[in-house]
């Protein structure tokens, strides 16, 4: 019994040691102090104020909201696109190649965030590429892309090793039997990867700030770092980060309903 | 032979992965409308035959023609064949309609005509009612019966079958083997079939193609295959034998287990060692010595449902299978003979291992990729290209293998009656035959001795 209490009391610390810092926020985004830890009675005029973007601040946090989606959107759909054709290319390769590329494809998410950001840096400066969103977005594809591969390879693996074979032989072009049949197969494998990729694109702060250039790019990530150098957060941002934590929670209780849904089915 | 009867002719056509030689200068033709089955045991290279025909893998070297075209080149999907997959390899993500229409879709059919075809060969295997199943909710015959529809819906040339029965219980195996060949003469197409499955060789094909290590064994009609086998291999892999050693006195007159008997093979000559195949059912057994050609005594007698099965040791001690109607005591005395067309005798392939060598000094030469000791030779030194002959049960095989100077791994086993008959594939691919009384299983590692004196070198 004692076993079971201190059993529940350890778990419900960790769970709030794991959790108090994003209530923290959601609780003082209902309030309007501008030093974090003041309460000066409920009001939800900081979420007005975030999206009606009355504020040069507020303005200043949605556009780099806007920015930060959009690069989140356009390196996850670049990743997803390549890292799945890579899956199933390497997936076709034989013994030796395939485990040296499997390796390979590792590596990068290994690879501390510092040194992805320094090393593109120096190599868009070596090759005089200016830098700014595009630069940003090729960095985010290289280090989304080994995720998806990671993602669609054991989709490629449960799959019946004669799908494909079975497409050419009924008469598709193997650029059909791709779409038709395995694109479909792979589809679960590409979602996560993607989700992923997307999420890993918002997080990002240390290849994003190497490789934007001179030219003002602020994602949020970068916005909040300088934000931070002025001096105190800007208040808006709370609201902004608590909506952010319960959109990626949605999508993730969605994402455990499907799987358990499926389960359930199989 | 007219050539317009012939639909796809194998020339010379082989093929490696890696080191391994899966497929060793294949030669055959397929008739048009036969049903014809590759049989081989695993890794005997018959699914490789099949997938170079379907345009998966491309041949090393020789030409495969369909109707008289070289289809070397045309990949898969231009190809006027389809296949039926060992594991169904169905699409999961469309049903049981949309798998079978995925064929006609493409090749961009009407979609009234698409359905016509679809129920028509729904009802062709019996599935009627389940276009809107969901193919991971069917049964894996039924699946099987889904990748069958899937594939003649498209009225191919040609229906490969890879194994399509393998993964089916025995029950559901045998309607399905029944219903194939009704598909068969329904259709009219060519069958070309994959199995490891002797019965179903039988059972199904008007010709059959025994594989082995890659090299076709023997081409026939079952009963040929089954009553007049070419080699061991086919008289051990098809069906139930005796294999025996015997020799040919002279034109139908043969001698085997220590007597004289009659048979109707001839042009072997005369005193010429052969190999003597008698099935089990084929030897006469009873309770009389009367009329008997042999005697022996039964060694043991097990029921099988049709037929008893008993091994039985003749008179001068080899051991034969009997397979009868009626049961024989254990230990009792019993008279044996065998109709001469019920005898069928094959040419040895070899009478003594034959290794090429090297000779590394007077009395060492290089044979199997490793030194041995062998005997002075007059007329023979050093770096002379040898033959070095030894008989097959001078090959001493050791559990050790670091006690001999070459090593093998059992590849395959014949029992003779008397004594095993062993070949072992050296790491190198070389092949040694041995006869031994001892007990060995196929995949023991073996060592490979061989004493100076059981050699006889000649020069190459």
């Amino acid at each position: 019994m004692m076993k079971k209490i201190f059993a529940r009391a350890y778990l419900a610390f960790v769970l709030f040691l794991l959790y108090a810092p994003i209530m923290f926020i959601a609780v003082f985004s209902f309030t309007k102090a501008k030093s974090l830890g003041n309460w000066t009675g409920f009001t939800t005029d900081l979420y007005k104020s975030l999206f009606s973007g009355a504020s040069a601040e507020s303005q200043n946090i949605l556009s780099a909201l806007g920015t930060t989606l959009l690069i989140a959107l356009v390196a996850s759909v670049i990743a997803t696109f390549l890292g799945t054709l890579a899956a199933i290319g390497i997936y076709y390769m034989r013994g030796k190649k395939k485990a040296a590329l499997q390796f390979l494809n590792n590596i990068p998410m290994l690879n501390p965030d510092i040194i992805t950001g320094v090393s593109l840096f120096l190599l868009f400066v070596f090759l005089h590429i200016s830098q700014g969103l595009v630069t940003v977005i090729l960095a985010h594809v290289t280090f989304c892309t080994p995720y998806v591969v990671l993602n669609v390879m054991p989709k490629l693996t449960q799959m019946n090793p004669n799908i494909y074979e079975a497409a050419l032989d009924l008469g598709a072009t193997p650029r059909q039997a791709l779409s038709k049949v395995l694109v479909p197969q792979l589809l679960p494998g590409m979602f996560s990867g993607f989700v992923l990729s997307f999420v890993m694109s918002l997080d990002d702060f240390a290849v994003t700030f190497f490789t934007r250039g001179s030219g003002g790019l602020e994602t949020l990530s970068t916005f909040i770092y300088a934000d931070a150098r002025k001096g105190g957060l800007t208040p808006e941002l709370k609201p902004l980060m608590t909506i952010i934590f319960l959109v990626i929670l949605i999508v993730l209780i969605i994402m455990n309903i499907r799987s358990s849904n499926k389960n359930k089915h199989l | 032979m007219n050539r317009d009867d012939i639909i796809i002719n194998i020339e010379h056509v082989s093929k490696s992965f890696g080191d391994k030689k899966v497929l060793d200068d294949i030669n055959l033709y397929v008739k048009k409308g036969e049903f014809i089955t590759f049989l081989g045991p695993s890794g005997c290279g018959k699914t490789t035959l099949l997938r170079l025909i379907a345009g998966f893998l491309d041949a090393d070297s020789g030409t495969i023609t369909m109707e008289g075209k070289d289809i070397d080149g045309i990949p898969p999907y231009m190809r006027p064949l389809n296949t039926v997959f060992q594991r169904y390899a169905l699409f999961p993500h469309l049903d049981v309609y949309d798998n079978i229409a995925f064929g006609l879709k493409l090749n961009n059919v009407p979609e009234d005509e698409i359905e016509a075809r679809v129920m028509k060969v729904l009802k062709l295997v019996s599935m009627n009612d389940y276009e809107d199943r969901d193919v991971n909710s069917l049964s894996g015959g039924q699946q099987q019966r889904i990748a069958i529809a899937r594939a003649i819906v498209n009225r191919p040339k040609v229906l490969l079958l890879d194994e399509p029965l393998a993964a089916l219980d025995l029950k559901m195996r045998k309607d399905m083997q029944i219903e194939l060949k009704e598909m068969h003469k329904k259709l009219g197409i060519t069958f070309i079939y994959v199995t490891h499955d002797q019965e179903e060789a039988l059972t199904l094909s008007d010709t059959i193609v025994v594989l082995n290590e890659g090299r076709i064994q023997q081409i026939g009609t079952p009963t040929d295959i089954y009553n007049e086998p070419q080699n061991e291999f086919v008289a051990d892999f098809i069906g139930e034998s005796n294999i025996l050693n015997g020799t040919m006195i002279a034109d139908k007159k043969v001698s085997f287990i220590g007597h004289e008997f009659e048979c109707v093979d001839e042009g072997f000559g005369e005193n010429v060692p052969v190999d003597v195949v008698v099935r089990p059912e084929d030897i006469y057994i009873m309770n009389q010595l009367k009329g008997a050609q042999f005697s022996g005594e039964v060694k043991s007698c097990i029921f099988k449902g049709v037929h008893y099965e008993m091994t039985v040791e003749t008179d001068n001690g080899f051991e034969l299978m009997i397979q009868d109607y009626n049961a024989f005591e254990v230990g009792s005395t019993v008279g044996m003979f065998v109709k001469p067309v019920d005898i069928q005798v094959m040419k040895k392939a070899c009478t003594a291992n034959v290794f090429k060598g090297v000779m590394t000094s007077l009395n060492t030469v290089e044979i199997l990729g490793c030194e041995y000791e062998c005997p002075e030779t007059p007329g023979i030194s050093k770096d002379d290209e040898v033959n070095v002959e030894v008989d097959f049960d001078k090959v001493d095989l050791l559990d050790n293998k670091d006690d001999a100077p070459q090593f093998g791994n059992v590849s395959f086993i014949l029992y003779k009656g008397d004594r095993y008959h062993l070949t072992i594939v050296t790491p190198e691919g070389y092949h040694v035959l041995a006869d031994t009384h001892d007990v060995w299983d196929k995949n023991d590692i073996v060592g490979i001795k061989i004493l100076p004196q059981d050699m006889k070198i000649t020069k190459a």
